[in-house]
C-alpha cells in the first residue's frame, strides 16, 4: 500500500502539486489521470523519489519514504520497478544485459540462476529470442515489454508506469495494458499507472485518481467514471466525440 | 554568481562519483569496457596525430636553424624536448578533449534525457558513481600509456620526415635524441597527462549528467564539455609547469 498525504511540490515558485492525497492499493492497477500539465508525472516522479517534495508525506507500507536516509531509500527503491514513457533501456547494453543489471547489482545468484530469471521475465512478457539484440533493434512495443521485464526482474512490490502506451498503436497498447494488469494480479504488486489514454483507463484500471490543476480532484472506479457529475472530470473525459458516443 | 553555483554543483557531483560502488564485480566490468572505449579506441588517433606533430616540429625546427653555426643534431633534440615537455601530453589531451570529452558528454546527456539515469536511480543505484567513476579510472590509467605511445611515435615521425626531406642525417638525429636527456621530463609529462585525463572525464561527465531538454541541449552540453575541458587543460598546463619545473 502506498499513501500520499498532503503532498505539495513547486518549481521556481510555480506550484505543480497542491496538497495531493491518495491511496494506492496492493494487487490493484491504480491509475492517475489528468490533462497534460496537470502534475501527474511530477506526482509519479515524487512517489519514486526522483523529485523531492516540499511538504507532505509518502508512505510505502506505512514507512515515510521522504524522511529516510539515502541508504534506507535505496533499500525501498530495490522493491520498486518502473516503466518509463520511452522505456529507458540502456542503449549500450543488449536486452539480456539490461535485465541482468538489477540482478547483478542486488542479488548473489549464480550466472545460470540470473540467466534463468531473465528468461522467465522475457517469457512472461512474451518476448523470445531477443536477448542478444540491442534496444534500438526492437520495435516500440517490444522495447516497452523488455522494459517491463527489467522492471519485474527483482520481484518488485511496487510498479510505477509513466504513460506506458505513449507512441504505441492501439493494438500494442492493449497488449501492454493487459500485461501490466496480469503482472499486478499475479505477483500481488501495487501498481501505479500514469496515463491520459482513456482506453487504458476503461480497460484495465481498478482505482482512478483524477488530478486537476495539481490537486486531487476525483477518486473512484471505472464503473463510476462515465456517470460522474464532477464538471472538470466530465470536461476531461468527454472532450472527444468518441467518448461522448460511448456515454450516450 | 552562476560560476560559483556551477563550481559548487561540480564538487557535489564529484563526491557522488567517488562513493563506493554497489558491487565491485559490476564496476570492474564497466571499467574494462571503458578502457576499451576511451583508451584503446584512442590509440589510432594518437598515433596519427603524433606522427604529423613529430614530423612538423622536425621540419619547422630544421628550417629555423639553417644557420651553419647551429649543429644539425639540435633539430632532433628540440623535437624530443618539445614532444616530452608539451606536445605529447597537452596536444594529445586537447585532441582527447574533443574525441573522448564529446563522446562522454553526449552519451551521458542522452542517458539523462531518455530517463536511463532515472532508471538507475530508481533501481537504488548511485548513477553518478556507476556511470562516471569507471570512465575516470579508465582514462586516468590509460592516458599515460597514450602519452608514451605519442612520444615514441612522434620521434619516429620526426626521424622519417628528417630522412625524407634530407634536413638531418640519421646519425645526427640519433645523437640529438640522446644528448642532454633529462629523465625527469618523462614523469613530468605523465603527471600532467593524469591530471588532464581527470579534467577531461569529470568536466565532460558533469556537463552530460546535468543536461536538460532534448537533442539540441545534449549537443550544447557536448560543446560546453569540449570547450571547458580544453580551457582547463591549458590552465592546468600553465599551473603544473610552474609548479613542477620551476
Amino acid at each position: 500500500m502506498i499513501s500520499v498525504k498532503n503532498v505539495s511540490k513547486s518549481f521556481e515558485n510555480k506550484a505543480v502539486l497542491n496538497n495531493v492525497s491518495a491511496d494506492f492499493e496492493p494487487a490493484k492497477v491504480n491509475m492517475i489521470i489528468g490533462k497534460s500539465g496537470s502534475g501527474k508525472t511530477v506526482l509519479l516522479k515524487s512517489l519514486v523519489g526522483l523529485h523531492e517534495i516540499d511538504s507532505g508525506a509518502i508512505l510505502f507500507s506505512g514507512i515515510d519514504f521522504c524522511s529516510l536516509k539515502v541508504k534506507e531509500k535505496a533499500k525501498i527503491r530495490r522493491e520498486v520497478g518502473m516503466l518509463f514513457q520511452g522505456g529507458a533501456l540502456f542503449d549500450s547494453a543488449t536486452i539480456l544485459e539490461n535485465i541482468l543489471y538489477p540482478l547483478d547489482l542486488f542479488t548473489n545468484k549464480t550466472y545460470r540462476e540470473k540467466y534463468q530469471r531473465v528468461k522467465f521475465c522475457l517469457d512472461r512478457v512474451n518476448l523470445q529470442g531477443v536477448e542478444k539484440l540491442y534496444p534500438a533493434e526492437l520495435s516500440g512495443g517490444m522495447q516497452k515489454r523488455a522494459a517491463i521485464a527489467r522492471a519485474i526482474a527483482l520481484n518488485p512490490k511496487y510498479l510505477f508506469c509513466d504513460e506506458p502506451n505513449s507512441g504505441l498503436d492501439p493494438q500494442t497498447a492493449i497488449v501492454i495494458d493487459k500485461l501490466i494488469q496480469e503482472i499486478t494480479y499475479e505477483f500481488n504488486i501495487t501498481t501505479v499507472v500514469n496515463t491520459h489514454d482513456m482506453n487504458s483507463v476503461l480497460e484495465s484500471s481498478d482505482n482512478i485518481n483524477f488530478i486537476h490543476q495539481g490537486k486531487s480532484w476525483w477518486y473512484g472506479h471505472k464503473e463510476e467514471l462515465l456517470n460522474t457529475d464532477n464538471e472538470e472530470l466530465k470536461q476531461f473525459l468527454f472532450s472527444s466525440e468518441v467518448m461522448r458516443r460511448i456515454k450516450r | 554568481m552562476k560560476f560559483f553555483e556551477q563550481l559548487g554543483r561540480y564538487f557535489i557531483f564529484i563526491t557522488q562519483v567517488f562513493r563506493k560502488p554497489e558491487k565491485s564485480a559490476v564496476w570492474f566490468r564497466q571499467f574494462v569496457r571503458e578502457l576499451q572505449t576511451l583508451g584503446v579506441n584512442s590509440v589510432g588517433i594518437v598515433i596519427l596525430v603524433s606522427i604529423f606533430i613529430g614530423a612538423a616540429i622536425t621540419i619547422q625546427t630544421a628550417y629555423n636553424m639553417d644557420n651553419p653555426l647551429y649543429p644539425r643534431y639540435l633539430v632532433s633534440l628540440t623535437t624530443r624536448d618539445t614532444l616530452l615537455l608539451e606536445f605529447s601530453s597537452t596536444i594529445i589531451a586537447l585532441i582527447l578533449a574533443g574525441k573522448v570529452g564529446s563522446n562522454i558528454a553526449s552519451e551521458i546527456g542522452t542517458m539523462r534525457i531518455t530517463e536511463q539515469i532515472d532508471a538507475l536511480e530508481i533501481m537504488g543505484v548511485n548513477s553518478a558513481s556507476f556511470i562516471v567513476s569507471p570512465k575516470v579510472f579508465a582514462l586516468v590509467i590509460f592516458m599515460p600509456v597514450l602519452v608514451i605511445i605519442s612520444i615514441f611515435v612522434g620521434i619516429i615521425g620526426g626521424w622519417v620526415s628528417a630522412i625524407l626531406s634530407g634536413v638531418v642525417t640519421t646519425k645526427d638525429f640519433v645523437y640529438g635524441i640522446q644528448l642532454e636527456f633529462k629523465p625527469f621530463y618523462i614523469p613530468y609529462s605523465l603527471i600532467k597527462s593524469v591530471v588532464y585525463a581527470y579534467i577531461i572525464v569529470t568536466v565532460s561527465a558533469f556537463h552530460g549528467y546535468y543536461a536538460k531538454g532534448g537533442a539540441l541541449d545534449v549537443g550544447k552540453s557536448s560543446t560546453k564539455a569540449v570547450v571547458h575541458s580544453s580551457i582547463l587543460v591549458l590552465l592546468f598546463d600553465l599551473l603544473l609547469t610552474q609548479l613542477i619545473l620551476s
